[in-house]
């Protein structure tokens, strides 16, 4: 699925039911839609509150103190404890792995873009010997399991030629990128192929080079493709456990998802609760942020997944 | 022409297959290998002993401990998950009420009952574990569930719930499910909405109901997107390693009764530096994996509807 066909999916989207009652096409059936829409609004709103209200516990928790989180999780906070945003960000050391996050996710994102549309952009516009086997390669990527691959892959990085690629920065965003690919190459050719070849043409008609037409013509015409991957690899990557936990054991590289884990399993009952609660609300905000910003790109983007 | 044609494929083609072949076919192809020596892990220290670890794994009750855990999630969390899902986007896309020419109709706020259902997919799944490690606080006064069920009446279910052998690996479970309802009734929604409606009018015209309808008409068009969501949330199911890892008592416990094959790996080869024993675990993970695609694949088969 292109992601102008899941636009046109979601435009085609049922209008709300107008406020007014208005007659059915019969009676019988007017009863029974009345009955089963309350019964339906019944039980979305059961399932809405059993999703979101521990969602909203995160929120209200991070502005109480421990004893409050631990002895009464159901009460609001008496006062706001802005203090403990404070904590999570300099003694739980929230915000360095804030920063650790946002280098890392920031360079492999980019890298995952300009990388996978690179090769997508070659694989879906020309024909060429082992076009179909590099392909095919790179789509296979999509069914190894990571666990399979983890052991061989922190042996790789260790004994990179050179210097170690552990814990590094560069390691990291290098191995995202790698793990990205598959999806992104995926996604991004079928794009490419639906993309009318007319436009590029003309520009090599007019003297552009390929790799001109390319980032000036092409890329420009596969934005609303570009941002749906942008958006999956995004909060893929921001939230990704497996990887850094095998290849980022140093706790001054950490990145967020490792300094929450660690807080929670090391400290458990001693720790701060209420700088552990903001610590998951700051490395929640940025995918609230992209994730409320952009609600349908998110959600076709990353349902795209399981469409291929 | 032809020859710039080449330098330019040559040339946006290599970096990314470079990093590609690095990072993940050559990790893919090691793990084979490592999976028939003893690695511990030290440079030149590995014996090649042909298939002895993988006899030992058909020999390891942990193993078999812990994939049986993973079958146990493999039958219960698709189903549970898909058919909540499909409940949920029926509800969203045919739940409201009838208005004039139109027979089937969508509920109100459809769009705010899914940014909201859709929401935990978007978190951290370490997030969503301490929200649930708190929620499973077996305290009968200070577990949010047990006060809750305290507050209105139902002491009796109050439990020790992840402390609890029987329940342990049910309420991990559990969280899988929540996490991932959202996200299948956002890809059924989609799915729904492009059936036309005139199939569904002529359906009610001749005296079908609702109920009717879904089960005649709605599942069969969408058996090719629950056949896909299926294996997905079968792969999910073969995993749970970070669930596990933060949630469970003692890390798979009490007493193994969570453990799960993603967690014996990273334990055999992160803390006990048995690098050859845990490749192999790694290739019995990628054969029960693609045993289960495909035989899903397979099974599910069937008549493809064109509309």
């Amino acid at each position: 699925m292109t992601t102008e066909e899941i636009d046109v999916v979601a435009k085609r989207e049922p209008t709300p039911a107008p406020v007014t009652k208005t007659l059915g096409p019969s009676n019988g059936s007017k009863t029974e839609g009345g009955v089963l829409n309350v019964f339906s609004h019944g039980i979305l709103i059961l399932w809405g509150l059993m999703v979101g209200v521990p969602l909203l516990w995160v929120l209200w928790s991070a502005f109480k103190d421990s004893n409050g989180i631990l002895t009464d999780p159901w009460g609001l906070p008496t006062s706001l404890r802005w203090e403990n945003w404070a904590n999570a960000w300099d003694d739980a050391n929230m915000g360095q792995y804030f920063i650790n996050t946002t280098i890392v996710v920031g360079g492999s994102v980019v890298g995952t873009m300009v990388l996978g549309s690179m090769a997508a952009y070659v694989l879906a516009r020309f024909t060429f010997p082992g076009n179909r086997f590099i392909y095919y390669l790179f789509v296979a990527g999509m069914s190894f399991p990571v666990f399979m691959l983890v052991i061989p892959l922190f042996f790789v990085m260790r004994d990179f030629p050179g210097s170690t690629l552990l814990a590094t920065y560069h390691g990291l965003i290098l191995v995202y990128i790698a793990y990205s690919l598959p999806f992104t190459v995926f996604f991004m050719t079928s794009f490419f192929r639906s993309l009318p070849s007319s436009v590029a043409e003309a520009a090599m008609i007019d003297g552009a080079s390929h790799t001109r037409t390319f980032f000036q013509v092409m890329l420009p015409m596969a934005k609303p493709g570009l941002i749906s991957i942008g958006i999956f690899n995004f909060l893929g990557q921001w939230n990704q456990y497996l990887l850094p936990m095998v290849l980022n054991q140093e706790e001054d590289k950490y990145v967020l998802t490792q300094g929450l884990a660690m807080i929670a399993l090391q400290q458990g009952y001693e720790n701060d609760w209420g700088a552990l609660m903001a610590g998951m609300m700051i490395a929640m905000l940025p995918v609230l942020a992209v994730y409320t910003i952009f609600q349908r790109q998110v959600q076709s983007g990353l349902t795209a997944g399981a469409i291929k | 022409m032809q020859h710039g044609k080449y330098r330019f494929i040559v040339g946006f083609l290599a970096l990314p297959l470079i990093i590609y072949a690095i990072f993940v076919i050559s990790p893919f192809i090691q793990a084979f290998q490592i999976s028939l020596t003893d690695w511990s892990g030290l440079t030149g220290s590995s014996k090649f002993i042909g298939m002895d670890n993988f006899e030992r794994l058909w020999e390891s009750d942990d193993f078999w401990n812990a994939l049986r855990h993973n079958v146990y999630m493999l039958a219960l969390v698709p189903v549970i998950t898909l058919g909540l899902g499909l409940f949920f986007a029926f509800m969203l896309n045919v739940g409201g009420k009838s208005k004039k020419n139109e027979v089937v109709t969508g509920v109100t706020g459809s769009k705010v009952y899914k940014f909201v259902f859709f929401f935990p997919q978007v978190i951290s799944i370490t997030i969503v574990a301490v929200i649930w490690f708190n929620i499973y606080n077996p305290d009968p006064n200070d577990g949010m569930l047990n006060s809750l069920l305290g507050a209105i009446g139902l002491d009796g279910l109050q439990n020790a719930w992840l402390g609890e052998k029987s329940l342990a690996l049910w309420c991990i479970s559990a969280v899988m499910v929540w996490g991932h309802v959202g996200f299948y009734v956002v890809l059924f929604s989609a799915a729904m909405a492009s059936i036309p409606r005139d199939i569904y009018e002529a359906a009610l015209l001749d005296g079908a109901n609702r109920f009717h309808t879904f089960f005649k008409i709605t599942l069969p068009l969408l058996w090719d997107t629950v056949q896909t969501g299926w294996v997905y949330m079968g792969i999910i199911a073969l995993d749970a390693f970070a669930l596990v890892q933060i949630m469970s008592v003692n890390m798979g416990g009490p007493d193994g009764a969570t453990d799960v094959m993603p967690l014996r790996l990273y334990q055999t080869a992160f803390r006990d530096s048995q690098f050859g024993y845990a490749s192999a675990m790694g290739i019995a993970m990628l054969i029960v994996t693609m045993t289960f695609a495909l035989l899903t694949m397979r099974f599910a088969r069937r008549e493809r509807i064109e509309y």
